[in-house]
């Protein structure tokens, strides 16, 4: 990853600033400037859209080979994280022990460290997504209990759950 | 504000403490000191930041609570000061990172702040002076720190990492609190410093504890008292800058707080010292229970050295920015996730690891 292009994606690495289709209500992370479902009819009504940075675990893996720059973390937990507003992330899972995350873990976007290139280079930051907090867990858990979502699929964004990498 | 018309306060704060604790039994058994080293500093465990978290991801963190709390639009922030000891860059601002991360700016003024563990109290001052001479709308003041001892020393058992957020403003109905007063005593006076370049900071023995922070922070009370008439007792909460669990209360004594006025502002006992965020953090921690009309008097301390002293009155408007399940300072202080020496060590680059090492 240049320098550039880092730059240029602070906004959705920083604060999960996606991107939604005017056309069919589609919610696209990372954004996209056409929407996959409408192509031509999108252009020039594709917005921004700010997503709330809360979702649920869909599926995770617990890594030991770290990455590159993660040595200080294994084990540490990689996971796909649905959002509230039906896109889905890769994202790191932090504040957790690797072993008490399980699918459907309520969790929120935080912004952390994600590398850096050495120690003179520049310094990368991002989301990742931790446990939701004390404070608001047991209300945001109730919830989606009383009134869990239709399905992982929100009805106006059949193409903006699609898994897609980071 | 004294002196005029115009008045200023504090619109929103956020808090964020790393989860991670070190106890400071397990620091003294690692460097064979006296198993009562934290009891002797009132300092039971301190917070340690992950790997991945650092000035800029902590004052985001502290700063999005600030924004979620009033729910405040990031577009009406025109000043970011971020007052840190160890920013992540040399060259850089951190304000630039929080900025982005809020969806502030790009008209924004931008500096960081740097004096010891007051350089965000400073950045507060700073914040209220463009407020209240309308250069800006609201001001965003941050002190957050990931500080660190050398191995072995003192300072092993306090340095800890935190943020705190500060909003400040000039519209009364959005204030939780309005400033009434602020005063700073400041001298040349080498009580503790770091070079360029150098990871672990210096003391002048001779210096700490009486002519630097007692004399210091005694001095700016003093001057809050007799510039507005007031008394200890005209104060329901004192908070003071801590570099450990006692200072404060002795500082307290010294100009004649009882104990219990000190008692809910103080957090070094459970997270250490904070440097810039700490007195910002037991700000915090005071405005998440105090109610209106409550008066708060505020003293940070920098060395080198410098105390910013706040005379504050709880608004109205408190109730407003309460139970938006927004995490309450407590929250985050309340951690049972300890670390071991060795991890600890790993965690801060206190031991050589071929790359992806913490600052
Ligand atoms: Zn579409």
């Amino acid at each position: 990853m240049t320098v550039p292009r880092f730059w240029r994606e602070q906004p959705q690495r920083y604060r999960l600033l996606g991107a939604e289709c005017n056309n069919c209500g589609g919610i696209y992370f990372p954004p996209r400037t056409v929407c996959p479902e409408c192509r031509r009819e999108s252009i020039g009504k594709m917005v921004q859209r700010q997503l709330s940075g809360r979702g649920t675990v869909l599926a995770h893996t617990v890594v030991h080979q770290p990455a590159d720059g993660f040595e200080l973390q294994v084990p540490y937990v990689m996971a796909i994280v649905e959002l509230e507003e039906g896109c889905r992330v890769m994202a790191q899972v932090v504040d957790v022990v690797p072993g008490s995350v399980g699918t459907g873990l309520p969790v929120e976007m935080t912004f952390r460290r994600i590398r850096e290139d050495g120690r003179n280079g520049v310094i990368y930051y991002g989301y990742k997504f931790r446990p939701m907090r004390h404070t608001t867990l047991d209300k945001r858990v109730a919830n989606s209990i009383a009134s869990p979502k239709p399905s992982s699929t929100p009805p106006r964004s059949p193409a903006g759950s699609r898994p897609r990498r980071s | 504000m004294k002196g005029g018309q115009s008045r200023v306060g504090i619109v929103s704060y956020g808090a964020y403490v790393p989860r991670l604790r070190i106890k400071a039994e397990e620091i003294a058994r690692v460097w064979g000191h006296d198993a009562h080293m934290g009891d002797a500093l009132n300092i039971q465990q301190k917070s340690v930041p992950s790997p991945d978290e650092d000035v800029a991801t902590m004052s985001v963190e502290a700063a999005r609570i600030a924004v979620e709390r009033a729910g405040i639009a990031a577009r009406r922030i025109g000043a970011i000061f971020v007052g840190s000891e160890s920013h992540p860059y040399a060259v850089k601002p951190t304000g630039t990172i929080v900025a982005e991360a809020l969806g502030a700016g790009p008209f924004v003024q931008m500096a960081d702040f740097e004096f010891a563990c007051k350089a965000g109290t400073a950045a507060v001052q700073a914040c209220m002076g463009l407020a209240v001479s309308k250069l800006v709308d609201l001001g965003l003041a941050i002190g957050a720190d990931t500080s660190q001892g050398a191995p072995g020393d003192a300072l092993e058992y306090s340095a800890s990492a935190g943020a705190a957020a500060i909003v400040v403003g000039r519209e009364p109905s959005e204030f939780c609190a309005e400033i009434n007063y602020t005063t700073s005593y400041t001298t040349d006076t080498p009580d503790f410093w770091r070079r360029e370049g150098q990871k672990y900071p210096s003391h002048g023995e001779r210096f700490t504890g009486t002519p630097a922070f007692f004399k210091h922070v005694a001095a700016a009370g003093e001057r809050v008292f007799s510039e507005m008439g007031t008394t200890p007792e005209d104060y329901d909460y004192a908070v003071f800058h801590q570099p450990n669990g006692k200072f404060p209360k002795m500082v307290g004594k010294k100009l004649g707080f009882r104990d219990e006025q000190v008692a809910l502002g103080l957090l070094a006992p459970r997270i250490g010292n904070t440097y810039s965020a700490a007195v910002l953090l037991g700000l915090a921690n005071v405005l998440d229970a105090a109610k209106p009309g409550d008066r708060i008097f505020v003293a940070g301390y920098g060395s080198g050295a410098g105390s910013d002293a706040f005379d504050l009155t709880v608004s109205p408007g408190i109730a407003k920015i309460r139970g938006r399940g927004v995490p309450t300072v407590e929250d985050f202080v309340r951690s049972d996730e300890f670390l071991d020496d060795a991890t600890y060590a790993k965690y801060r680059g206190k031991i050589q690891v071929p790359s992806g090492g913490a600052t």
